[in-house]
């Protein structure tokens, strides 16, 4: 497929474009199925890749991983965090996701726009957001990403075209389609990626916004991590087709399922996606993932049996790719433990940055309800009368 | 000055904010090839395209959420809902997106855009299409909510509405379409945010928005004929924010009021009014606030039924009297009110 501008009004070129890589992908989707699947026996030592590395992506690699751990030591800061009372509201961590998340982050230029859900501080920080604005976020403080407004689910940051992170589940969609829309319009070259989880594909905006990428082609990538529990909801109990790609089909998208394990696998199936959606075609991509904890801090996760706790350790992304770098000789136990220590250090160091950041203003309280200054705007606290003693309403 | 229909003030505003601006565009089931349910965008598609006038799928959660999602990145979309009762499909958009993307990521991004959707009962659409439910937006902060009634304010609203930064929600009336009034040639947009005083008086405070604001001026005006009434008729024009001091400085002329509201009456947008005078003009008040607002029915199919359900002109002269009764005001009295 060209990466060249897209076609914005021919519809034949496109749908066919589209029906060609839908199919040039299907072996491949097959193949990705197959491997993932929620109830696939599993390897049974934790398994290297047999992927052949070149030295470049021996470098990609190594690079993955250290974003990949800093993620990890940082949600780990996070849930620590929130169990001592620093963070408030709810927390949703990305553990056992790291790898969907730098795979896919990579696949953007840092002109293309990403929205997101609630469980989004690994895509902020992968999209090279200050951690310490991330952490001051979690912390309700004035150097957070969102000044302290937004929390864990709410991050926005306009210059890294992080377009927020959303805690109704299916809201990013729409607003993701429209954000590709105001690209098409403009007849910019910008991509809009828009991730979600499984249960996600239930949701009536989840079609709605299909169909209408779909319809108006615009450059956008919508990607499910499906990391098979909706909460505590098994996506064979949530979903008709529990295979998510498949429902692309309904619009006519192309559409993919890859392993979220393996970071250089997302971001190979990311950048077709993108390059897709780019040339002006939308693509749905399913990322494959295992939450490695509870849905978000708070939750035990008692609806997982033992057994499959126990399967859970194989699937740590984190873990599987410090053994398969130190299989390949790319690295060894040493330089780890050392990088781990660096950023379990550095961690403090933003944990500080945080705790030391000011609390809002509440004189600011009234600032962010309207961007066009308005007459009568009440800016009345709770306890106080509609009208002051001058008979001004407030 | 030109006379013309409300439906024509729109269509000419639409118009010329499209020449003005080409971030400007619409986005509605029907509004292109088939020139809109009521016609308020009739020939746009012929003179701007598909680019800027774009006929949507029957989608409202999904389309309204485009609009706010291309209004994010600069885009000033004017979205039409066929009827307000089709916006509670698209409520999670508007009230859980649009209405906080500016204060929950702390002022990162605008969200210019118009959702155009007319309210109205009295047509016979039954229970499902006659609702006004333009409180659910008032409710929220976040949102600004405009009701115009004549065809000039139809024009200044919608102007400020297209040029405001904030999501507006911009309520029509099927009622109103056909009305016709004088429209300033010139645009000069209205100040969201600012109720109006559409007659001056000093014996009773009529208030009302939209269809009723339109009714309650051809009440008092009648009343004045009729019955040497001199009643003060508010015109709210922004349901949020809320005029309260025009409300208040009214009754404190006045000192007693009725509020007329095509919506129904517990909890509705009169309850906030009196409540509003209750608060503010206590100490002027000769008598109850009044409201006279739709049965507390689902709304009827059969056209007795509806009648009955929908607040007349009768009720409100009747609420009218009543309240000047009260305050021992009769009918045949011709001075002012003391």
């Amino acid at each position: 497929m060209s990466t060249a501008k897209r076609p914005t009004t021919k519809a034949s070129t496109a749908t066919k474009t589209a029906s060609v890589t839908a199919k040039a992908t299907a072996t491949k989707k097959v193949a990705a199925a197959a491997k993932v699947t929620p109830k696939a026996t599993p390897p049974k030592k934790s398994p290297p890749k047999k992927t052949t590395v070149v030295s470049s992506d021996a470098v990609q690699l190594l690079d993955y991983y250290r974003e990949m751990l800093f993620i990890r030591r940082f949600e780990e800061r996070a849930a620590r965090a929130y169990t001592q009372a620093l963070i408030g509201g709810y927390c949703h961590l990305n553990l056992g996701e790291e790898a969907a998340v730098v795979g896919l982050m990579s696949a953007l230029r840092p002109t293309d726009y990403l929205f997101t859900n609630y469980r989004e501080h690994g895509y902020a920080i992968a999209r090279n957001i200050d951690p310490n604005a991330i952490m001051a976020e979690l912390y309700g403080r004035v150097d957070g990403v969102s000044k302290g407004w937004g929390g864990s689910m709410h991050m926005f940051d306009m210059e890294h075209r992080l377009l927020g992170g959303y805690g109704i589940v299916g809201g990013q969609l729409p607003l993701a389609t429209g954000a590709a829309l105001a690209i098409d319009y403009r007849g910019g070259d910008d991509v809009v990626m828009c991730t979600m989880g499984e249960g996600t594909s239930n949701i009536g905006a989840f079609h709605e916004s299909l169909n209408i990428a779909q319809l108006w082609k615009l450059p956008v990538v919508f990607v499910v991590i499906n990391n098979f529990l909706g909460m505590g909801t098994k996506v064979e109990l949530s979903s008709a087709e529990p295979e998510i790609y498949r429902r692309a089909a309904a619009y006519r998208m192309p559409s993919a399922r890859v392993d979220g394990a393996d970071p250089i696998e997302v971001a190979a199936a990311a950048r077709i996606a993108v390059e897709s959606a780019r040339a002006g075609q939308p693509y749905l991509l399913e990322v494959t993932c295992h939450r490695l904890r509870g849905h978000s801090v708070v939750d035990p996760a008692k609806y997982r049996s033992a057994s499959e706790v126990e399967e859970l350790k194989l699937h740590d992304p984190v873990h599987n790719l410090a053994e398969r770098l130190l299989n390949l000789g790319l690295t060894d136990a040493d330089t780890l433990a050392a990088l781990d220590e660096a950023m379990l250090a550095r961690l403090d160091e933003i944990a500080a940055f945080a705790e030391a950041s000011a609390h809002p203003d509440v004189n600011t309280l009234f600032d962010y309800t309207y961007a066009t200054p308005v007459p009568n705007d009440s800016r009345r606290l709770p306890g106080q009368s509609l009208f002051d003693e001058n008979g001004v309403a407030r | 000055m030109t006379l013309m229909s409300y439906r024509q003030a729109l269509h000419d505003t639409l118009r010329s904010e499209m020449l003005r601006d080409e971030n400007v565009m619409l986005m509605g089931e029907e509004i292109g090839v088939f020139e809109g349910s009521y016609k308020i965008t009739a020939g746009l598609l012929a003179e701007f395209g598909e680019k800027r006038v774009r006929d949507t799928p029957i989608a409202e959660e999904g389309f309204t959420g485009a609009a706010i999602g291309a209004a994010m990145l600069g885009l000033r979309p004017v979205v039409e809902l066929m009827t307000i009762n089709f916006s509670l499909i698209a409520i999670d958009q508007i009230v859980n997106h649009a209405a906080k993307i500016y204060g929950m990521f702390g002022g990162q991004a605008k969200v210019p855009m118009v959702i155009r959707t007319p309210g109205g009962g009295g047509q016979q659409l039954g229970a499902t299409h006659s609702q006004n439910i333009e409180l659910y937006y008032a409710f929220v902060p976040g949102l600004k909510v405009v009701a115009p009634s004549t065809p000039a304010d139809a024009k200044a609203l919608m102007l400020a509405a297209i040029r405001d930064d904030d999501p507006v929600l911009f309520l029509e009336n099927l009622a109103l379409y056909n009305t016709k009034g004088e429209v300033p040639d010139h645009d000069e947009p209205a100040i969201i945010g600012k109720a109006k005083v559409t007659r001056e008086g000093s014996h009773l405070t009529l208030i009302g928005y939209s269809r009723m604001a339109y009714v309650a001026k051809k009440i008092a005006d009648q009343l004045a004929d009729s019955d040497h009434l001199d009643i003060e008729v508010v015109d709210l024009c922004s349901l949020r924010p809320l005029d309260r001091e025009t409300i208040i400085n009214s009754v404190k002329k006045t000192n007693c009021a009725v509020v007329v509201e095509d919506d129904w009456l517990t909890y509705g947008i009169g309850a906030e009014v009196a409540a509003t005078i209750s608060d503010g003009a206590f100490d002027y008040l000769d008598a109850p606030v009044r409201r006279v607002a739709m049965a507390e029915v689902p709304m009827p199919y059969a056209k007795s039924l509806e009648t009955a359900a929908l607040p007349s002109e009768d009720d409100i002269i009747n609420a009218i009297y009543q309240t000047l009764d009260a305050i021992g005001h009769r009918r045949s009295k011709t001075g002012p009110h003391d």
